[in-house]
C-alpha cells in the first residue's frame, strides 16, 4: 500500500517536472526573458510536490500509532487496567491481527483485533487521500505562481543546500546516537553500583548476578564484589601492551625501511603487501590466534616446561600486534616521507651516514607524528573485538603473566550481550557501562592522535 | 691516531649495515606473518570443497515403502524412506547385531532418507530395483577419508568406533568411497552438522546487509561531503563537524554494535537479528571512511575547472552538480567500495544485535534473521566438531575471495577512471 502510494507520488512529481518545464517554454515562446533555465522550473514544481508529501508521510508516521493505540485502548479505559497491562493487551492484539498470535485468543482480544485492523485501514486510506490532494493542490498552486518574472532556481537551490546540510548533520546525529545509547543505560548501572566499586573493585564476576531471581535485582548489597572492573581495565591494556610489543618495533622498522632505505621497486610490492594486513577481517585473525598461534605456544611452553593457557594473553596480543603493524608502517612511512629533503641534505653534507641522519635528524622531526600513528594504534588495540573473544579468556584474571588468560573490556561486552539481554538488568547495564568508558578512552587517545599529526602536518607544509 | 679514525668508521658503517638489516627483517617479518597465515588458511580450508559419499546399494522396496500399485507422484512424496534407508545401510554387514545396526546408520548424514527419497523421485522407474545410491558421509568419516582424523587414538577418545572403520575400510576396498566437489557447501544454510553446513544463509545475509549499508551510506556520505568540501562556510560549527567525523572514523566498532542494540533495538523496535538493522549499524560505521574518501577525491579537482563554469555563468550549485562532483566520483566509488569491504568483514557489531542466532534457513529479504559471513565463521570456529575446522577456513577463504575481489574493483575504477590533473 505504501509502496504504491509512494511511487504514485514520485509519478506525480516527474509530472509535475514536465509540466513546469513545459509552462517554462511556452513564455519561452511569447517571446519573454526567462530567469532561469527551464529545467528549474520543472525542478520548482517538483519540489513543491516532494516537501508537503515528506511533511505529511513523517506526520503519519509519528501520530498514527499513538492514535490507533489510544483508540483501540479506549474500549478498556474504564476497566481499571494498569498502563503494562494495557500495553501487553495491545501487543497480543496487534500479533493476533498479523496471524502470529499463539496464545489463548479471547472474545475481547478478538474484537480489538478486528477495531485495530479496520482503524488501520482507515488511516491508510485517509493518508492516500490526504497526502494526493495536498500534493495536487500545492503543484497547482506553484503552477500558477510562474511567470516570466518569478525567480525559481534560488529557491531551487537553497533547497538543494538545505538537503545538502541535513546530510552533513549525519556524523554529529551519529555521536549523539552512540552517546545516547551509553549514557542512560551507564547511570541505571551507576545507580545500583557505585561508580568507586566498578572503578577500583578488583573482583569480576557478572554471571552471579544474573543467576538471582529478579525480585531481588534492586538490592545493591548482593552485587558488592561483582563489578569491580579493575581486572578488566589491566587485562585490555595488558594485551594492547603486548600487541604494541610486537606492533611498534616491526612496523616502525618497516615504515623506516620502506621510506628511506627501499628501491621504488621493491617498494611499490611491498607496501600493498603489508597493508593486507590490514585489510584481513579480525574474525579471521582471531581464527588464526585460538587454532594456530594459542596451541603452539601451549606446545612450546610444556616443551620448555613452562605451564602455558591454550587461551594465552600472548597468543591474542601477539596475532593483534601483527594487526596493527600495517597501521603503523603506513602511517610513519608517510610521516617520514613527509619530512622536508633539506634536513637530509643538511645531515650528509656534515659526513653522517644515513642511518645516523635517520636516527639523530629524520626521526626527531618525525616524532610527534609518529607518537600520533602509535595511539592510533593503541586505541585500535583497545576497541578489537574478536582477536580476544575468541582468543583470550573469557573470565577476568587479575594478572600481570602473558602465559595466563586475562579479559579485556570489549571481550565482556560481547560476552555479556550475546544471546538475549533483558534490558534492567544491572548485567546488561554493566556491559554499557564498559561500552561507556571503551568510548571514552578511545575518544581521548583519538583526539590527542589526531591532533598530533595535524599539528605536525602544519609544521611542515 | 688515523687508525682509531678508521675504526670509527668502520664502527659507523657497521652500525648503518646493521640498521639496514633492522628494517629488512620487520619487513621480511611482517611478509612471513601474511604468509604463514594464507598458508595456514588455505592448507586447512582446501578440503572443505570436497565432500565424502558413501556408495550403498538400495533396494526399492515398494511393501516397506507403503506404496501400491502404479503410485503417483504424490504418493512417491508421501511415502516412508525410512526403513529401506535403515535396511540398506544394515545390508552393508550382513551379520550385524542390533547395536551395529544402529552404529552402521550413523555412518551417513542424517539426510540420507531425504537422498534416496530423491532418487527415487527422479527415476520412478525404480521400484522393486535395487541401485546404487550417493549418500553423504558422516562428518567423521568425512575427515578420516580426508586424512584429518587420527586413527590411531584409542577408540574411547575417537567418534569414529572400530566397527565403523572396519566397515568402511571395506567400502573403500571396494571402491565404494567417492570425493565429490561439495556442491552443499554452497547451497545448504547453516547446520549443526558439518557434513550439511552450507554458507548459503551467512552468504546472503551479507550480500542483504551490505546493500542496506550502501543504500543508506552513499547518499548521505556522498551530499555530507559535497556541503563540507564545496559549501560549508568555515565556523565553529563545520569544525564540530569535522572532528565528529575524523573521530567516527577511530571508535571502536563493538561501540556502534552498543548503538544499534540500544536506539535501533530498545527504541525503534526494528526486528533483531535481521540484515536491515545489521546494514543501518554497518551504514553508521562506514559513513565516516566513505565522507573522507569523497572529501578527499571533491579536493582533487583542480579550482580551473570550477573557476571556468563559474566565468560560464554557471551558479554554484550548478557548477559543483555538473562539473566537480562527475569528476570526482571514481575517488568516491573506490572509496566507497573499500568501505564496504571493512564493512563485510564487520563481525563484532553485528554479534551485538544477534546476528549470531541459528539460521537454518537461506533468508529471502533484509527482514528475515539471518547471520554473515564473518559471523558464520565465529560461530563455526566455536563449535567443537572436528568437522567445522576445515568448514570455517573455507568459509574463510571465500570471505577473503570476496575482498580481493572489491578491493581490485576498487584499484581499477581508480587507475581506469581517475582524471590526472597536471
Amino acid at each position: 500500500m505504501n509502496l504504491i502510494l509512494f511511487t504514485f507520488i514520485v509519478l506525480l512529481g516527474f509530472t509535475s517536472y514536465y509540466f513546469g518545464r513545459k509552462k517554462a517554454y511556452t513564455i519561452q515562446s511569447s517571446n519573454k526573458r526567462l530567469t532561469a533555465l527551464p529545467q528549474f522550473y520543472g525542478y520548482y514544481l517538483a519540489i513543491w510536490c516532494a516537501i508537503p508529501a515528506f511533511i505529511i508521510f513523517s506526520l503519519w508516521a509519528i501520530f498514527e500509532p499513538t492514535i490507533v493505540k489510544l483508540l483501540v485502548l479506549s474500549d478498556y479505559s474504564n476497566q481499571g487496567y494498569l498502563d503494562d497491562e494495557l500495553n501487553l493487551i495491545y501487543e497480543k492484539t496487534k500479533s493476533l491481527s498479523r496471524g502470529q498470535f499463539t496464545g489463548e485468543i479471547t472474545p475481547f482480544i478478538e474484537a480489538s483485533a478486528e477495531k485495530y485492523l479496520s482503524l488501520r485501514s482507515i488511516a491508510q486510506s485517509s493518508k492516500a487521500v490526504i497526502v494526493l490532494s495536498i500534493i495536487i493542490a500545492s503543484v497547482a498552486y506553484a503552477y500558477k505562481r510562474i511567470s516570466s518574472n518569478s525567480r525559481t532556481r534560488e529557491p531551487v537551490e537553497k533547497f538543494l543546500n538545505a538537503v545538502l546540510f541535513t546530510a552533513s548533520l549525519a556524523a554529529i546525529l551519529t555521536t549523539v546516537g552512540i552517546v545516547f545509547s551509553l549514557i542512560f543505560q551507564t547511570i541505571d548501572f551507576f545507580k545500583v553500583i557505585p561508580l568507586f566499586d566498578f572503578v577500583f573493585g578488583t573482583h569480576w564476576y557478572p554471571a552471579k548476578a544474573f543467576v538471582r531471581d529478579s525480585s531481588e535485582a534492586l538490592d545493591p548489597s548482593m552485587y558488592s564484589d561483582t563489578f569491580g572492573a579493575v581486572p578488566i581495565f589491566a587485562g585490555t591494556f595488558f594485551i594492547a601492551f603486548i600487541a604494541m610489543c610486537v606492533a611498534i618495533p616491526i612496523g616502525l622498522m618497516s615504515g623506516i625501511y620502506l621510506a628511506e632505505y627501499a628501491s621504488s621497486k621493491v617498494r611499490q610490492y611491498a607496501k600493498p603487501l603489508i597493508e593486507i594486513l590490514a585489510g584481513i577481517p579480525t574474525v579471521v585473525y582471531g581464527f588464526f590466534a585460538a587454532l594456530t598461534v594459542g596451541p603452539f605456544l601451549k606446545e612450546l611452553g610444556t616443551s620448555m616446561g613452562l605451564e602455558v593457557s591454550a587461551e594465552s594473553a600472548l597468543a591474542a596480543g601477539g596475532v593483534m600486534g601483527i594487526m596493527i603493524i600495517p597501521f603503523i608502517s603506513s602511517l610513519s612511512d608517510d610521516v617520514i616521507t613527509s619530512v622536508p629533503q633539506s634536513l637530509r641534505d643538511g645531515s650528509y653534507a656534515m659526513g653522517a651516514t644515513k642511518s645516523e641522519t635517520i636516527k639523530r635528524v629524520i626521526f626527531p622531526a618525525a616524532l610527534p607524528g609518529i607518537v600520533g600513528s602509535i595511539l592510533l594504534g593503541v586505541s585500535r588495540a583497545i576497541g578489537e573485538t574478536m582477536i580476544v573473544v575468541m582468543a583470550s579468556g573469557l573470565a577476568a584474571n587479575l594478572t600481570l603473566n602473558p602465559l595466563e588468560s586475562t579479559s579485556t573490556i570489549t571481550a565482556q561486552i560481547v560476552v555479556i550481550l550475546i544471546g538475549d539481554q533483558a534490558f534492567g538488568d544491572p548485567k546488561t547495564q554493566a556491559a554499557f557501562a564498559l561500552g561507556m568508558s571503551l568510548f571514552l578512552v578511545t575518544l581521548c587517545l583519538n583526539i590527542v592522535a589526531l591532533r598530533v599529526v595535524k599539528k605536525y602536518r602544519e609544521k611542515y607544509e | 691516531m688515523n687508525k682509531s679514525k678508521e675504526q670509527l668508521l668502520n664502527k659507523r658503517y657497521k652500525a648503518e649495515q646493521r640498521f639496514r638489516l633492522y628494517g629488512l627483517s620487520a619487513i621480511f617479518m611482517a611478509l612471513l606473518f601474511l604468509t604463514i597465515f594464507i598458508f595456514k588458511i588455505f592448507s586447512t580450508g582446501y578440503s572443505a570443497f570436497q565432500k565424502t559419499w558413501l556408495i550403498v546399494p538400495v533396494t526399492f522396496d515398494a511393501e516397506l515403502m507403503m506404496l501400491e500399485q502404479n503410485p503417483s507422484n504424490e504418493d512417491l512424496q508421501d511415502a516412508d524412506y525410512y526403513d529401506i534407508a535403515l535396511k540398506s545401510m544394515a545390508d552393508l554387514d550382513p551379520n550385524a547385531n542390533e547395536d551395529q545396526e544402529n552404529e552402521l546408520k550413523r555412518m551417513v548424514s542424517y539426510f540420507f532418507e531425504k537422498e534416496i527419497k530423491n532418487e527415487l523421485i527422479n527415476n520412478p522407474g525404480l521400484i522393486g530395483k535395487t541401485k546404487e545410491v550417493y549418500l553423504t558421509a558422516s562428518d567423521d568419516l568425512d575427515q578420516v577419508f580426508k586424512g584429518n582424523y587420527p586413527r590411531d587414538l584409542p577408540e574411547d577418545q575417537r567418534r569414529v568406533s572400530d566397527y565403523q572403520l572396519k566397515i568402511f575400510d571395506q567400502l573403500v576396498a571396494k571402491g565404494k568411497v567417492e570425493s565429490k566437489f561439495n556442491i552443499s557447501f554452497f547451497t545448504y544454510a547453516d547446520s549443526r552438522e558439518p557434513e550439511l553446513a552450507g554458507i548459503a544463509s551467512s552468504f546472503m545475509g551479507s550480500i542483504f546487509s551490505i546493500l542496506v549499508c550502501l543504500m543508506i551510506a552513499f547518499p548521505v556520505a556522498v551530499l555530507a561531503a559535497i556541503y563540507l568540501e564545496e559549501f560549508a562556510p568555515k565556523n565553529r560549527f563545520t569544525d564540530f563537524i569535522e572532528v565528529n567525523i575524523n573521530n567516527l572514523a577511530a571508535v571502536p566498532s563493538i561501540v556502534f554494535g552498543l548503538l544499534g542494540l540500544g536506539v535501533l533495538l530498545a527504541i525503534f523496535h526494528l526486528p533483531r537479528s535481521t540484515p536491515l538493522v545489521g546494514g543501518i549499524t554497518l551504514s553508521l560505521m562506514t559513513l565516516p571512511t566513505i565522507i573522507i574518501a569523497a572529501r578527499a577525491s571533491l579536493k582533487a579537482v583542480p579550482p580551473s575547472i570550477r573557476e571556468a563554469a563559474l566565468a560560464m555563468g554557471a551558479s554554484r550549485m550548478q557548477t559543483t552538480m555538473h562539473h566537480t562532483v562527475p569528476l570526482s566520483m571514481p575517488g568516491t566509488l573506490s572509496g566507497t567500495i573499500i568501505g564496504l569491504a571493512q564493512a563485510l568483514g564487520e563481525t563484532a557489531p553485528l554479534i551485538l544485535i544477534g546476528m549470531v542466532a541459528f539460521v537454518n534457513t537461506i533468508p529471502g529479504s533484509p527482514m528475515d534473521p539471518a547471520a554473515s559471513l564473518p559471523v558464520q565463521i565465529y560461530i563455526w570456529a566455536e563449535s567443537a566438531e572436528r568437522g567445522f575446522v576445515e568448514k570455517v577456513s573455507a568459509c574463510i577463504m571465500v570471505l577473503l575471495g570476496f575482498l580481493i575481489i572489491m578491493n581490485l574493483f576498487a584499484q581499477i575504477i581508480r587507475h581506469k577512471f581517475e582524471k590526472k590533473w597536471s
